[in-house]
């Protein structure tokens, strides 16, 4: 009852298709050694007790043996019995009972701590992992995958350590035990015990491989129809329009019938195991039983009556143990995949940082720049040279230089050719062109979201490589094209931009974003908690909160990535006049979809397929009847 | 509740019920082979009597087939019945969900559905299969056992009472307290993961304000606290395990002991004492398995809930008794219409009174939540109006049959979607009969023919689910191409051109005016460019028509339209030029 209710669809219980790992013993090692590293003492009691625990009912099952054949039989007749031999065993099995309780329930209270403390650690690395790696990667990965990760593959992860283990530990040693048991009582009749486990494993092999086909067939009509549900659900609206009801209904009823038809199989076979083991082991049962006798009242093999009873006991107690490393093993399969995916983004290198030049606080004492403590609003790069093991600082101007940049997001395609910009402090350049010119692009160089392929990118004469990319980051506001929200008050949404900002900060930079006046009207002002990505906001109104956050960070230079396409005209001129407030005073790189904005810009770009095609001031463009006259003047290229 | 989702079992009911009874049968077969073997243990073996082993062992391989039966049918059928369930469920909510009015859709968030079209039920197939199999097999094999043990020897058989009714009161101060701390941990571990999910999409943001340290502190905290929430729950739940074992060892020493002084007094033999023996765990084994089913069902009630929400929710809006089918001209009229999303609710449409002329381009403009789709949902009825008349050709909408009215006011959603399949098999959501040559005309209109032609396979190219292989622009061009399939009197675009870049929108307007001049259309837009040169321009504001007259008329008299259109100066305030066609 630990487990959380099946999540994925078809409740494909551990009979499912296997999933093709590659050189899973490695992968089980690697997974066993992670679980010791912080776990060692606590797995070596776990694997203690399971013994003792397994001992301990090994001597129950005989003892109901040596119970009639040592002390009740003898008794028997006896005109005076004696029950204190009786009593002394009693007490004596009493205790093995008591240690092997005992010993169940520690190894059981001690595998929690391990379960959900690796699971825990698991969680926590790949989260500390997830953080640090580039961009690329999470462009490059389906975020539903790397969900999966947090949510799936731990489960099956968590069921695989906190039970399938230890019951596979305990069922090994169980049939160990018996074995050896049934071995010492009679070699013969241990042979013909194998010869029926071996027909069960046979005839479970043979049935888990049909449910297993109907599973894999139920597993695509769950997706097909999975995704039927998903495709008409986000176009209902669309349907409804179009009329197109029935037609829905009746390609649904197609797929809802090849469901029900493969999941009626996969379920039924995989029914069957349990009944068909139960009734095989009772066939084996049977079988001892007679061959036993045989034996027995021959003498063959010296087993005697009392052994052959015994023996019976033990071959009860053998078939289930098999019956559950059978199941088990699957359901490690499963998880050893699960623990694939997830220590393949443990693995995966993080973001490269070999910057060493970095950001400091710094004032200005008689003339010379010294590092700080106190936030002086002033910024210098913390330059350490090695070879004179001396420090310099440099004040932090915003100035930006690209030199024959080219940049593709891989090698083979590149995106940006060529791109010179020289962008000197507190100007604004403004970036314009067709979508996919590559726009966004150019400003994800500048704070390193993705490395160049050739050429040199400068920060007030640094090159970029040589920052921290931390500092080099912090340097920069970003207004996003997308914004994001944190499930949080608004108030802790501003101050994202800075941990440290006061209340009263954080006010001051949503007034300076126009943001303050709509937050005031929110049900609980700045305390209101946004959801879902700030869900209950408008697009507007993100893009107001996303300005403020940049705006308490107060970088000394702003990229502001403004998607205003989904914005009202009227909107945007608060958006627009929140932006313009933030950018006097600080090199600004703006993309831009609106005349206002970019018409003011110190220099503008008009980028076409990664070629910055013109550049200049809004006049001299106009003047010169190229692409971004074109653009301005809009109609120009209808007639 | 039950009985909307119990009225899903339909042709199955017959599977239904002989579950349970092969489950029974199964058990009692189950029950009567540990008495063959204290038989086979005591007249066979320890009598030496080979003949009975062999007579009571072909008795016993004949339960054993019969409970192979047995076990095998309820196999059968129990999939039978909980796979057929499931394969009602869901028809029943699809077919329920596509008598849906918008209104009705608007309540459910689209996951939520596919959650409850998909997880929850798979989550009731599953209880459903376990409900047939086991929560008979359970009761029914403790209660035989408990007869058994009684026929046995009532005296002893009466300390298996007892413990069943200690057992119970455990499991029963136990299992409450635990499924409350799982149920508080697993709405943790949801946010836990929700807040991974924002980490994930937001890197760019985590990253830019290099927040990344204060993420993993964040989670780390998080973390730790589930640990710990994780651990008081299971810790309660592990100790079910020591309770119950100490329990059956119990029961087991005390049989002996009692069982040994009675068999030693002549009151039991000792096969009956090992029946009894065994009888033990099948007992207290059943209980521990009751006790799960109970969880279980207790987990998969949300799902029952939301389910037979699903199926219980009745759509708003009729068709009329005598409904009109043909819609006789493409005129529109708002009688003093208001309109509210939830009766009770804010009104987002006051006081509205236009009268369209058959065949009139009108444009409607104005700021984000001022009604604009919301006015003209209500000309094909996908919302009804709270108040006053909407008359499209003459006749209230209320009169028309909805499917007619619908074929003949066309409508460009804003949020539009494209389905998995070819370009033909998209367009033909317009027109089923729509001949390939009529396709490419409706394309060649909506400007779309160009693209497609540069397309590997033209009109048969594949579009994937979601139209994720085709731009924004391109997107809202086939879209407009589908609508115009329809041939309708009524063509409403919901700001359908707002990814098309400047040129190509008047390309496509300029098509309509001269190709279908006796349709109405309502173009709504945030350009300006895209209404100017339509008959009639409304200017929408909170809720109410601000203006309403021709560009010329409204840059004299509306402030807001002038303002609009002096910030959007040059006729294209936008410089993405080929809105996403690349």
């Amino acid at each position: 009852m630990a487990g959380k209710p099946m999540g994925g669809p078809g409740g494909h219980g551990p009979r499912g298709p296997k999933p093709k790992i590659e050189n899973p013993g490695k992968l089980f090692k690697r997974l066993m050694a992670y679980v010791s590293k912080n776990y060692l003492p606590h797995v070596i009691i776990v694997v203690i007790c399971i013994f003792i625990g397994v001992f301990a009912s090994i001597q129950g099952t005989l003892f109901m043996q040596t119970l009639i054949d040592s002390y009740i039989v003898p008794m028997l007749g006896q005109a005076n019995p004696d029950f204190s031999g009786l009593a002394h065993a009693i007490l004596r099995v009493a205790c093995f009972y008591a240690v092997g309780a005992l010993a169940s329930y520690i190894y059981n209270r001690i595998m929690i701590n391990v379960s959900q403390g690796t699971m825990r650690n698991i969680r926590n690395d790949m989260f500390q992992k997830m953080e640090s790696l580039p961009i690329k990667y999470f462009d490059t990965h389906a975020h539903g995958d790397i969900m999966s990760c947090y949510t799936n593959d731990i489960d099956t992860l968590r069921q695989m350590i906190s039970q399938s283990m230890p019951q596979m530990l305990n069922s090994a040693i169980t049939i160990l035990g018996v074995l050896g048991s049934m071995i010492f009582l009679s070699v013969p009749l241990t042979i013909v015990t194998l010869c029926m486990v071996a027909l069960m494993l046979f005839v479970t092999k043979k049935a888990a491989g049909l449910s297993g086909s109907y599973f894999v067939k139920q597993q695509k009509a769950i997706g097909a129809i999975n995704g039927y549900i998903e495709e008409m659900m986000e176009g209902q609206k669309v349907v409804k329009v179009f009329c197109h009801e029935e037609e829905n209904i009746k390609k649904f009823d197609e797929l809802n019938e090849e469901l029900f038809d493969s999941a009626y199989n996969a379920n039924q076979f995989s029914n069957m195991l349990g009944p068909i083991n139960a009734q095989l082991g009772n066939l084996s049962y049977v079988v001892c039983a007679i061959f036993g006798g045989i034996f027995a009242l021959s003498g063959f093999g010296g087993l005697t009556l009392g052994g052959l009873a015994s023996f019976l006991t033990l071959n009860k107690s053998f078939n289930m143990p098999i019956n559950q490393i059978s199941q088990q093993f699957n359901s490690i399969v499963m998880a050893l995949a699960g623990a694939d995916r997830i220590f393949k983004m443990i693995d995966e290198k993080p973001e490269e940082d070999n910057g060493y030049v970095t950001l400091v606080n710094a004032e200005i004492v008689n003339g010379e720049l010294q590092e700080t403590d106190k936030n002086t609003h002033i910024w210098a790069w913390k330059h350490y040279h090695k070879d004179s093991d001396t420090t310099t600082y440099q004040r932090l101007e915003g100035k930006v230089e690209f030199f024959n940049v080219d940049f593709g997001y891989t090698d083979e395609k590149i995106v940006l050719h060529n791109v010179d910009l020289f962008a000197e402090p507190g100007q604004k350049i403004a970036f314009v062109g067709s979508t996919g010119a590559g726009k966004t692009t150019i400003t994800n160089l500048i704070n390193r979201f993705y490395d160049i392929q050739d050429g040199k990118i400068r920060f007030d004469g640094i090159n970029v490589n040589k920052i921290k990319k931390a500092d080099l980051r912090r340097s920069l506001g970003i207004v996003l094209q997308d914004t994001h929200l944190f499930t949080a008050t608004v108030m802790e949404n501003i101050r994202y931009g800075r941990l440290d900002a006061t209340d009263e900060e954080v006010i001051a930079a949503a007034k300076l974003a126009n943001a303050h006046e709509f937050i005031e009207r929110l049900p609980q002002g700045y305390q209101t908690l946004l959801t879902g990505d700030g869900a209950n906001l408008s697009q507007g109104q993100r893009q107001l909160l996303a300005i403020a956050r940049a705006a308490i960070a107060d970088p000394p230079a702003l990229i502001l990535d403004e998607a205003t396409s989904s914005i009202d005209t009227r909107t945007e001129k608060i958006v627009q006049e929140g932006m313009d407030k933030l950018m006097s005073g600080r090199t600004t790189f703006v993309i831009a979809h609106r005349l206002s904005t970019v018409k003011n810009s110190d220099c503008i770009m008009v980028l076409e397929q990664g070629h910055i095609i013109e550049r200049g001031n809004h006049d001299d463009l106009i003047e010169k009847k190229g692409k971004y006259y074109q653009l301005y003047t809009g109609n120009a290229i209808v007639q | 509740m039950l009985k909307v989702l119990g009225a899903q079992i339909k042709e199955f009911k017959k599977d239904s019920i002989i579950t349970p009874l092969f489950m029974i049968l199964e058990v009692i077969m189950e029950m009567i082979i540990p008495l063959l073997m204290a038989s086979i243990i005591d007249e066979g073996v320890n009598a030496g009597n080979m003949n009975h082993i062999l007579k009571v062992g072909g008795l016993m391989i004949v339960v054993a087939i019969i409970g192979l039966f047995a076990g095998l049918m309820g196999a059968k059928f129990g999939a039978r019945a909980s796979t057929g369930f499931a394969r009602n469920l869901r028809k029943a909510m699809f077919d329920n969900i596509q008598t849906y009015s918008f209104s009705n859709i608007d309540k459910y968030s689209t996951s939520s559905l596919i959650t409850r079209l998909t997880t929850d039920v798979t989550n009731l197939q599953n209880s459903y299969q376990m409900i047939l199999r086991m929560a008979m097999r359970a009761p029914a094999s403790m209660i035989i056992a408990m007869v058994m043990a009684f026929s046995i020897n009532a005296r002893l058989a009466s300390i298996y009472l007892v413990a069943v009714v200690f057992l119970a009161c455990m499991i029963g101060l136990i299992v409450p307290r635990a499924t409350k701390h799982f149920r508080q941990v697993f709405e943790k571990y949801d946010e836990l993961n929700s807040s991974v999910q924002e980490n994930v999409s937001a890197i760019r943001v985590v990253k830019a304000y290099v927040r990344e340290d204060y993420e993993k502190d964040k989670f780390a905290k998080a973390n730790q606290n589930i640990y710990n929430m994780f651990l008081r729950a299971e810790k309660l739940v592990v100790l079910n395990m020591p309770i119950m074992q100490a329990t059956v060892y119990a029961c087991i020493l005390l049989i002996s002991w009692l069982g040994a002084k009675t068999i030693v007094a002549g009151g039991l033999t000792t096969g009956e004492l090992m029946s009894l023996l065994t009888y033990c765990m099948n007992i207290l084994m059943s209980l521990m398995m009751v006790s799960m089913i109970f969880v279980m069902l207790t987990m998969s009630y949300a799902s029952a809930k939301r389910i037979s929400e699903v199926l219980q929710e009745k759509s708003d809006l009729t068709n009329p008794q005598n409904p009109i089918h043909e819609v006789a001209d493409g005129s529109i009229a708002f009688k003093n219409v208001d309109f509210s999303y939830y009766s009770g609710g804010k009104e987002v449409l006051k006081d509205i009174n236009i009268d369209i002329k058959s065949g009139e381009t009108i444009g409607i403009i104005g700021g984000t939540g001022s009604s604009k789709s919301s006015l003209v949902n209500l000309i094909s009825r996908l919302y009804d109006a709270t108040s006053g008349e909407v008359i499209v050709g003459g006749h209230n909408v209320k009169d028309y049959d909805m499917e007619s009215l619908r074929n003949q006011v066309s409508v460009v959603l804003q949020k539009n979607v494209l389905f998995s399949g070819t370009i033909l098999d998209n367009l033909r959501w317009g027109n089923k009969e729509a001949s390939e040559e009529e396709c490419k005309r409706a394309c060649e209109l909506a400007c779309a023919d160009e693209f497609i032609q540069r397309m590997p396979d033209k009109y048969h190219t594949y579009i994937e689910q979601g139209g994720t292989n085709v731009s924004g622009g391109q997107k809202q061009r086939l879209c407009i191409a589908r609508a115009l399939l329809k041939k309708p009197k009524i063509l409403i675009l919901d700001d359908s051109t707002s990814a098309v870049d400047t040129a190509t929108d008047a390309k496509i307007r300029k098509a309509f005016a001269e190709e279908i001049p006796n349709t109405t259309k309502l173009i709504i837009a945030q350009r300006v460019s895209s209404v100017q040169s339509a008959d009639r321009i409304i200017v929408m504001d909170h809720g109410r028509i601000s203006a309403f007259g021709t560009h010329e008329e409204l840059l004299e008299t509306s402030e807001i339209y002038r303002e609009v259109y002096e910030s959007q100066t040059g006729g294209s305030g936008d410089f993405d030029e080929n809105g996403g066609d690349m």
